[in-house]
């Protein structure tokens, strides 16, 4: 069982990095759209493999399903000749992958701080699934986080209200 | 968005006479008149579709070319001519009799009564009568034949709407009516059924039965059909409010038939000018009022109750005598012409001839309900949605085959 | 059989084999349901449908495969390659995969996920990228229009259906497949009966979201705007089409685990013995109705015109007799056996009426306008449906504050819903008028 964890976390790690680079190096958008969500739903399975499966499936309803439609919706409405042909890498390359560098060093380094053997395993998966994820995080929810929880609705709901309000055509 | 594919030239028409072009009435002459390649003004998110002759939903070879605003129709051009044959040209070089057969290609949907309007008119050139037994059977011919051009029209309306079903009912009624006419003439659809001056042949044994045995049971279908679509929210939406032409562009169009009784104007030449025998019989005009796509179905559904009734009344009372009034075998109408127009299905089929005194006619001249009403869709199109254009079509119920001639 | 399979592979084997099952078994179904459809259509429409091929037609969907198999595969020449090889693949991948939670029979499920009905969902939504993709990768303005409106139609009519279930869910108080069904039966009433609005947003949610009749506006051939499907031909459009029908089938089936009491026999109160056997009627019911098939497809064999046709009627005969064996046989199986065995059956006779129901509204309706379809989905179904969750909160309140029984509880619901519903009915009188905001 352990190896299979094992072997699925390499799976959907490779998987994960390796779309995160094809997204970035793809010349056509929609391509790189693409790409995304399978870095998406690559990181998705291993919130699964962490025994977080309502963090797996909202991350699948609503950032591929939701937002990432989002995306290609306006990628694919906008005209795209125009964007193919700009140019892809502009001048602050060098800035960008000096600071790119720093952040891989930083985490090297805190990988390498705390190696000890099976530091970084992922952890057992437990023996009986004790409150279910979902409903820990509904309790947790709607009891603890209350407030934030209502806040974001509210942010949520202004967010609507301003995306139907400017989308209206303006219109005698 | 896709603004730069269509061919539009963003530059202005050269203004002439000093006169700006800039309304949209104007702009839409402007499309209807010339090329669109060089003189077409279209704004910023205009583009031109072409819904070219070959379309499931145009009921046969026409072209139609929308402007559209985005969603909108803002303009609409009909091409026609696919189909043109050269009927009136041909007819210069028949002879009256041999002429008969070619009328009943141009409405094919509703041969016969295509064929009684020639017929009268050349009648009225002789200065003769068909006898009263033929006048009967004549009526009695038509006006199946209304309707099994309405339950035409009913199912192939229906099925560009999206309804899949009441186009398999209608073909089956349909089906009863053309076996009438296989019985009577031999034909089903091009039926060559009257001649100058009268019937060629007597109604076959059974006639009588088969009609009423049809009209009894098509009330009961008729209801089936309502049922399925007159109170149906779908389709409501689909036909309300589509399409409205009011009553005074109807009648400054020229449109006639169940449109321009849809509109308003309770207009029927069987009522009106009445002919072959429909001054004996009792029927009513549906009429309604607001002239769009739904009211123009209301109307085309009562119009196929009432000619069950006409059949009916008209088939009790079948004068006994001769089908053919006397006429000589070789017709040579006096030098002349006449104009006489039927209530067709579609409309009022006018024929024009002008006689020369010899065998053939100088000029025959048809007035096809279909074109003319053909030339109301660019009214009732213009602001509406392009899933509204094909609904639009198929309610003006046209037929290619009178619209090319 | 334990120690001929090592124990580290034990818990895998038979969802491997439910999985194979179920990838072996639904394309031959779904050819099936077109083969079904088509006949109903043809019944319903007074004529008699594929009657030539197989007899009765019933090897119709064999040959239509072949031939699909058989096509030359064309690509529009300035394709985008990759997308249009992927695009269908998404969408049968998606549908294929929402099966892997899906309960058919207490006995068979590939994976009992505590969040199932999610699961299902989700990937459920995740089929959007097939169409969007499809039609994008076709190059043609038109496709792409009618692939992204066909995109935003499911959405619509997603978030619908999605708040119809939540409904149930409620009442269920699992997202597991299983337990919902278990709910079900504890309570002693199927969903769908104690909550008929909610059954109702459900169906005509579940209906536009497979892209049917009378919502299928974006795939339909007689309008202007061709559907994304158009420049798809053989293989892949096939791909397309096994999409479509295998997720009217997860729908059927979410349908029939929600609403309709999934695996439960109907009846299931009603203990009536066949007499003189421990046998109920309705246990039974199965194994006759299998044999009376057989014994109808037996006297329909020798009057057919062709060898071949008598052949394949015999077989047909033969197999639904194995069929009403095996179902007659789980009765007198152990306990756990007989309720697998029938449990499937019962589930798939009602994902079967389901889908009947769809077939049957598809040839009676006319089509929607894409406007009025949008009005319908937010303006309508939506509101409906937050309405209707919040009366199923209240119908909880009753039964844990005041004890009221399963059924009584969810009358003020039903009622409250029905007043709204007739509100909402009356004030959305569709207009062509009604503006269109479009960003488009």
């Amino acid at each position: 069982m352990q190896t299979l964890n094992q072997a699925l976390f390499i799976f959907f790690a490779v998987m994960a990095v390796a779309s995160a680079v094809l997204m970035v190096t793809r010349r056509n958008i929609v391509h790189g759209a693409v790409f995304l969500i399978t870095t998406l739903l690559a990181t998705a399975g291993i919130f699964l493999l962490l025994a977080a499966e309502f963090l797996f499936i909202v991350q699948v309803i609503l950032y591929v399903g939701g937002i990432m439609v989002l995306f290609v919706f306006v990628i694919m409405l906008v005209n795209l000749d125009v964007s193919m042909r700009q140019v892809q890498f502009n001048r602050q390359w060098f800035v960008a992958g000096t600071l790119a560098l720093l952040l891989a060093a930083q985490f090297l380094y805190a990988i390498w701080a705390v190696r000890s053997p099976g530091a970084l395993r992922l952890p057992a998966p437990a023996a009986e699934m004790a409150p279910k994820n979902t409903e820990a995080v509904a309790d947790a929810l709607f009891s603890h986080y209350m407030l934030p929880f209502e806040i974001a609705s509210i942010l949520l709901l202004v967010a609507m209200i301003g995306a139907v309000v400017m989308a209206k055509r303006r219109t005698a | 968005m896709g603004s730069r594919k269509f061919g539009n030239r963003q530059r202005a028409v050269e203004p002439q006479d000093g006169h700006e072009r800039m309304s949209n009435e104007h702009t839409i002459k402007t499309i209807a008149g010339m090329d669109s390649v060089n003189t077409t003004v279209l704004g910023a998110d205009e583009i031109i579709l072409n819904m070219g002759p070959q379309h499931p939903s145009t009921h046969g070879v026409l072209r139609v070319k929308l402007k559209l605003d985005g969603e909108r129709v803002a303009g609409s051009e009909c091409i026609i001519g696919y189909l043109h044959r050269g009927v009136e040209k041909i007819a210069e070089h028949r002879s009256y009799q041999q002429f008969a057969p070619y009328v009943d290609r141009m409405d094919y949907v509703a041969a016969v009564s295509n064929g009684l309007g020639y017929c009268e008119a050349v009648e009225k050139l002789l200065g003769t009568e068909a006898p009263p037994r033929a006048r009967v059977v004549r009526t009695i011919l038509t006006e199946l034949q209304r309707i099994a051009s309405h339950l035409l029209w009913l199912g192939t309306h229906a099925l560009d709407i999206g309804a899949l079903t009441p186009v398999f009912y209608c073909f089956r009624e349909r089906e009863e009516i053309l076996k009438i006419f296989e019985k009577y003439c031999g034909a089903r659809l091009t039926t060559h059924a009257f001649r100058i001056g009268g019937l060629q042949y007597e109604t076959y044994d059974g006639f009588e039965e088969d009609t009423k045995r049809f009209c009894n049971d098509f009330a009961h279908k008729i209801d089936e059909y309502e049922t399925l679509l007159t109170e149906n929210r779908i389709w409501v939406g689909r036909t309300k409010g589509v399409g409205i032409l009011n009553a005074a562009d109807a009648i400054a169009l020229g449109v006639t038939g169940p449109v321009l009784r849809a509109s308003g104007v309770r207009w029927d030449l069987r009522k009106a000018q009445p002919y072959a025998a429909y001054d004996q019989y009792e029927f009513d005009i549906p009429t309604r009022e607001s002239g769009d796509t739904y009211d123009r179905y209301v109307v085309r559904m009562e119009e196929m109750r009432q000619s069950r009734r006409i059949c009916l009344q008209a088939v009790e009372n079948i004068p006994t005598g001769p089908i053919m009034a006397r006429i000589g075998k070789v017709l040579k109408p006096p030098p002349g012409e006449v104009y006489h127009s039927i209530e067709a299905p579609k409309g009022e089929l006018g024929y024009y001839i002008v006689s020369d005194g010899t065998t053939q006619p100088y000029r025959v001249r048809v007035r096809p309900p279909s074109f003319i009403n053909l030339q109301a869709f660019d009214k009732m199109a213009k602001g509406s949605l392009i899933a509204d254009v094909v609904a639009i079509i198929g309610t003006i119920d046209i037929v290619l085959g009178e619209v090319d001639r | 059989m334990g120690h001929l399979i090592p124990p580290s592979i034990m818990p895998f084997v038979l969802p491997v084999l439910y999985a194979v099952v179920i990838v072996a078994v639904l394309p031959l179904l779904a050819g099936y349901i077109v083969l079904m459809e088509r006949k109903v259509m043809a019944d319903m429409q007074a004529r008699l449908g594929p009657m030539r091929v197989g007899p009765h037609g019933l090897l119709q969907p064999i040959a239509d495969a072949v031939k699909l198999l058989l096509k030359e595969d064309i690509i529009p020449d300035k394709a985008d390659r990759l997308m249009f090889w992927f695009a269908p693949l998404v969408s049968v991948t998606m549908a294929l995969l929402a099966y892997s939670a899906l309960a058919i029979g207490p006995a068979f499920q590939i994976a009992d996920l505590n969040i199932g009905l999610l699961f299902i969902l989700a990937v459920s939504s995740l089929g959007i990228y097939g169409i969007v993709l499809g039609g994008w990768a076709s190059n043609s303005h038109y496709s792409l229009l009618g692939a992204l409106r066909s995109a935003a139609q499911l959405v619509s009519y997603e978030t619908a259906a999605g708040l119809g279930l939540i409904s149930v869910l409620l009442l269920a108080g699992s997202l597991s497949m299983k337990d919902i069904v278990q709910a079900q039966s504890d309570q002693g009433v199927w969903f769908g009966f104690s909550v008929p609005f909610g059954f109702f947003i459900y169906l005509v949610g579940s209906i536009a979201e497979t892209n049917r009749a009378p919502f299928d506006l974006p795939e339909a051939e007689s309008e202007l705007v061709a559907g994304y499907m158009t420049e798809y031909s053989g293989f892949r459009w096939s791909l397309y089409f096994l999409a479509e029908y295998a997720n009217m089938v997860i729908v059927a089936g979410i349908a029939t685990t929600l609403f309709l009491g999934g695996w439960l026999r109907p009846g299931a109160r009603y203990h009536e013995h066949i007499p003189g056997t421990g046998i109920e009627w309705l246990d039974a019911l199965p194994a006759l109705l299998a044999l009376g098939v057989a014994l109808y497809s037996l006297s329909l064999a020798p009057k057919q015109p062709v060898k071949i046709q008598k052949v394949v009627m015999l077989l047909v005969a033969l197999l639904c007799l194995g069929m009403a064996g095996v179902l007659a046989g789980a009765l007198i199986a152990p306990p756990a056996v007989m309720q697998g065995i029938h449990g499937a059956f019962w589930f798939m006779a009602k994902v079967f009426a389901y889908i009947y129901a769809f077939l049957w509204i598809r040839f009676t309706f006319p089509r929607y306008r894409f406007d009025q379809l949008m009005r319908l989905g937010w303006r309508f179904l939506i509101p409906l449906a937050l309405v209707n969750v919040i009366g199923v909160g209240v119908a909880i309140v009753l039964r844990q504050q005041f004890a009221w029984g399963p059924i009584v509880s969810l009358i003020p619901t039903t009622l409250g819903t029905l007043a709204v519903a007739m509100l909402l009915a009356k004030d959305d009188a569709p207009t062509a008028a009604a503006s269109l905001a479009d960003g488009e």
